[in-house]
């Protein structure tokens, strides 16, 4: 299909918009996928020419991002998500529904080109599920109703702006605000503050509040902050006034792509001034003039909101030249949307993705605190740390560190889904226990959650007793509750594809250590799983988790790994008595050359699998 | 200098600082089992087959830099069996057809699959149907074998100067592209003369009218295990750089 001249007027319209810069090209595909619904070889080699990127990185970033495709979707593409939550609310059935009143085949583009169905990721909004996106906006609290809908608005061509607004409404769900939530905020108040106290002051006060990161791993916000501000090895020998010449970023992590996770959502809705103000004082203290945050393309429509956010900052003079009247305190930030790709939460991983490129975790050392973005000394954080680090700048370390456990201070924001009567946004000093956290959101008689999403842990109702904290369960937000009568395997089964759709594929344990994990998996769960496949899991499991590069492969086989070990009677139950089972189905394969032939009778059958 | 050591399974190794782990080993004549790793070309660390663990903690030998109090076990059984596992991964993820492949006997993957100890793929076969591109004169690409090294791409852009390949797709369908606008590798400038041509360890990258050269009986591994090979093809490219 060549490009036609209002094409190529078009996308050369998309380039100039972006500089024609090569760190823009994963921006520009979005928009080239939203024009074209697809990005064509011929929209690769335009771009080849007018970028100077080569092409197999276009390709290879095209092919790497799942809101990207080289071969057309519909006009309007539909994704529902796959996620546990999602599923647990009917997702899949309302999927097929849809799917069927559109005559279009999951994971495919109907012929006439007007619609393409598929699943998706987490979409992040678990506690109004079951949701899905619609050329990338979020659609929340389907139902049947809602599916039909959708499917005359479909055939009757409608633009997504003749759709009813309730579609597309976002909740915040906050039933439990705490520390942070409860206290308001003018835009500005921590800024002043902290050119009131001065830099080395404010720094002591992030210390003094012991706050730690709070997308997962928990490390320690002043020091990150710090090795910044001192650079990398090479630049200490420099004076301190040479070593502040060096370009620093700052980056805001709104990946937010753990399954289960959404807190970060409601933040950058309703707070984020907040979230922008401590990256402003990020940068204040170790010397950025960049920012950015890296908005997951999930959440496509925050995106205008916190544009208006931004020009308010600039407009009220917090961000751009001369912040609060301050010679030489220049900092402004910048929006890039992701497109569909969980590794790029992985700080590394979303750096690469910045720059343009595929969402591969970098090598480690050295760390992106002194070699992250363009090489630069960049401190990655999530959005709840620099929610944090505002109100801190404002407050001071000690209100803080009041707060919480002895090595975890302060409060801890939950998105809470799953089986209970309140799903939504919770609160916490760490701490807290589990079985306070589930009589808080109504869950009645759970027989387990999973804490910190997929990656995290799942503990049985006879661990309900654990707490909160990085001391015992650590978590970047997820919390998950499942009810009597949800099944552990097919939990974990969820989780298991999860990670093997979302593995970059670059190192070999979790590229095909995933994928091997998911079908053996499979294999248990339908029926054909040997006492030899069980062992196999664990022994993979081990395996993957102690050599995979990135958290992701590290963590991947936790889902099974966990539930094995609690429910080692539920896999048993599921087994063949055979010590040994083909990993396929002899009469399954038969299905093609059934619906060929349009025979299903008898003898179209094999009787193998059922003695 | 100061003597500066590591203690690969017991045993002290001198390094210089900003020597990697496998670079130390190497020196010493400790051979760690690799296959993304070419002392040729910057470390890549995703085969993940050169996994030792330092103080307890797996690190991949080739990324991770050397450094003082590193107690590092290589030569264990435990690590020997994860390097046993991926080794039969690459095997599964592709299609290895090592008794009519025209690389055997000189295949490092298949070399490595001795060094293990490997007598079997043990995984369920994937049976991936990839492309043949014969498009070029002299260089075929038969990327059923490719174990996305990355050491082409490497070759290609840091040694010629031609970029000719790169990595597209994700996860398991991650896979060697060609850079050119037609994906074709004719329509490259690559030559059988470039680096990028003889790195390739397993039989992905293949140079025409070559195939079944050596007899079996004179072909590299049939004398050599991979250690012996790679120890020597690997001090020899540490030496020159440091000579
Ligand atoms: C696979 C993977 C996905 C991740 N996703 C996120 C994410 O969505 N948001 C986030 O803040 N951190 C995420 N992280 C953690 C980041 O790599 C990093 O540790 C974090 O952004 C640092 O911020 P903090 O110190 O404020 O926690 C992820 C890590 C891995 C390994
Ligand atoms: S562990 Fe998985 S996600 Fe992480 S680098 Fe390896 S392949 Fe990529
Ligand atoms: S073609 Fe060969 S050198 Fe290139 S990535 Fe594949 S296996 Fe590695
Ligand atoms: S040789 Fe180190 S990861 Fe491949």
């Amino acid at each position: 299909m060549p490009l036609s001249d209002a094409d190529l007027v078009h996308l050369r319209t998309i380039v100039a918009r972006h500089g024609g810069e090569p760190t823009e090209l994963l921006q520009i595909l979005r928009e080239v996928q939203a024009y074209l619904h697809h990005v064509p070889h011929e929209a690769m080699v335009f771009l080849y020419e007018v970028l100077q990127v080569p092409p197999a990185q276009i390709q290879g970033v095209v092919e790497f991002y799942s809101f990207l495709s080289t071969t057309p979707r519909g006009h309007y593409d539909l994704r529902v998500s796959d996620s546990i939550t999602d599923q647990m609310l009917g997702s899949r059935a309302l999927a097929a529904d849809l799917c069927e009143r559109l005559g279009v085949r999951l994971g495919e583009t109907r012929a006439d080109g007007a619609v393409s169905v598929d699943y998706t990721s987490c979409t992040g909004m678990c506690e109004q599920g079951p949701a899905g996106l619609v050329n990338g906006l979020a659609l929340t609290r389907l139902d049947r109703a809602r599916i039909g809908r959708i499917a005359e608005l479909v055939e009757a061509g409608a633009p997504l702006e003749a759709w009813p607004e309730e579609f597309f409404a976002v909740a915040d769900n906050v039933h439990k605000p705490g520390l942070l939530l409860e206290n308001g905020f003018e835009p500005g108040a921590a800024l002043a503050k902290l050119f009131e106290r001065g830099r080395d002051a404010t720094f002591a006060e992030l210390e003094q509040s012991g706050l730690r990161g709070r997308g997962g791993a928990g490390f320690n916000t002043a020091w990150k902050w710090r090795f910044c501000y001192e650079g990398p090895d090479e630049d200490s020998f420099c004076p301190m006034d040479k070593r502040s010449e060096v370009q620093r970023f700052v980056i805001c992590n709104a990946d937010e792509g753990e399954p289960g996770t959404f807190k970060d959502r409601v933040l950058l809705n309703s707070h984020a001034h907040r979230v922008f103000e401590g990256m402003t004082v990020c940068a204040a203290l170790v010397g950025a003039k960049r920012g950015f945050l890296y908005l997951r393309g999930e959440y496509l429509h925050l995106y205008q909101p916190l544009l208006a956010v931004l020009e308010e900052r600039r407009r009220l003079g917090l961000l751009g030249q001369t912040i609060q009247g301050r010679e030489g305190f220049d900092f402004d930030i910048k929006i890039h949307l992701g497109a569909g790709a969980y590794i790029c939460g992985e700080e590394s991983a979303l750096i690469e993705s910045l720059e343009g490129k595929r969402g591969n975790p970098r090598n480690r050392p050295p760390y992106p605190v002194t070699h992250g973005y363009l090489g630069q000394p960049t401190v990655v954080n999530n959005v709840e740390t620099f929610l944090s680090a505002a109100m801190i700048a404002l407050h001071g370390g000690a209100w803080f560190a009041a707060h919480g456990t002895e090595k975890s201070k302060g409060s801890k924001i939950l998105s809470i889904s799953g089986d209970c009567a309140r799903p939504g946004i919770y609160e916490y000093p760490f701490g807290t226990t589990v079985a306070e956290i589930l009589a808080d959101c109504g869950a009645s008689d759970p027989f387990g959650a999973q804490v910190g999403g997929p990656s995290g842990t799942f503990i049985s109702d006879k661990e309900f007793g654990r707490k909160l904290a990085f001391e015992d369960l650590a978590t970047g937000g997820s919390f998950i509750v499942f009810g009597q009568g949800r099944d552990p395997l097919e939990v974990a089964r969820n989780f298991t594809h999860f990670f093997a759709h979302e593995s970059c594929g670059f190192c070999t344990p979790c590229r095909v250590g995933t994928a091997l994990l998911r079908n053996i998996h499979d294999k248990i769960c339908a029926g054909h799983g040997t006492p030899y496949d069980l062992a196999e899991l664990a022994d993979l499991g081990k395996i993957i988790k102690g050599a995979s590069h990135c958290g992701l492969g590290q963590t991947a086989a936790n889902p099974i790994l966990t539930t094995l070990e609690r429910y080692p009677g539920l896999y048993e139950a599921r087994l063949k008595e055979t010590v040994f089972q083909p990993g396929f189905d002899l009469d399954g394969a038969l299905e093609v050359s059934r619906r060929l032939t349009g025979r299903d009778d008898a003898h179209a059958h094999l009787e193998q699998a059922n003695q | 200098m100061k003597p500066y050591h590591i203690s690969i399974d017991g045993q002290a190794v001198p390094y210089q600082p900003g020597q990697t782990i496998m670079e130390a080993a190497t020196a010493a004549g400790i051979y760690i089992p690799h296959l993304c790793h070419n002392p040729e070309f910057k470390p890549h660390g995703s085969c993940k087959l050169c996994t030792v663990k330092v103080n307890g903690r797996s690190a991949a030998a080739c990324t991770m830099p050397a450094g003082e109090g590193q107690e590092i076990q290589n030569n264990t059984p435990e690590l020997n069996a994860t390097r046993r596992a991926i080794t039969r991964m690459l095997f599964v993820e592709g299609n290895h057809i090592c008794p009519g492949c025209e690389k055997t006997g000189n295949c490092q993957l298949q070399a490595v699959g001795y060094y293990v100890g490997m007598l079997d793929t043990h995984y369920p076969h994937f049976f991936p149907t990839r492309r043949v591109d014969a498009s070029h004169p002299d260089v075929m690409l038969d990327l059923d074998r490719c174990i996305v090294c990355e050491l082409c791409v490497r070759a290609s852009r840091d040694v010629d100067g031609k970029n000719v390949f790169g990595l597209a797709g994700r996860g398991l369908q991650t896979r060697l592209v060609v850079n050119s606008a037609s994906g074709l590798l004719k329509d490259t400038d690559f030559s059988a003369g470039d680096k990028a041509a003889q790195v390739c360890p397993v039989g992905a990258i293949l140079i025409k009218r070559k195939g079944y050269e050596v007899p079996i009986g004179e072909r590299i591994f049939d004398h050599h295990t991979i250690g012996e090979v790679s120890l020597e093809h690997d001090q020899a490219v540490l030496g020159a750089d440091h000579g």
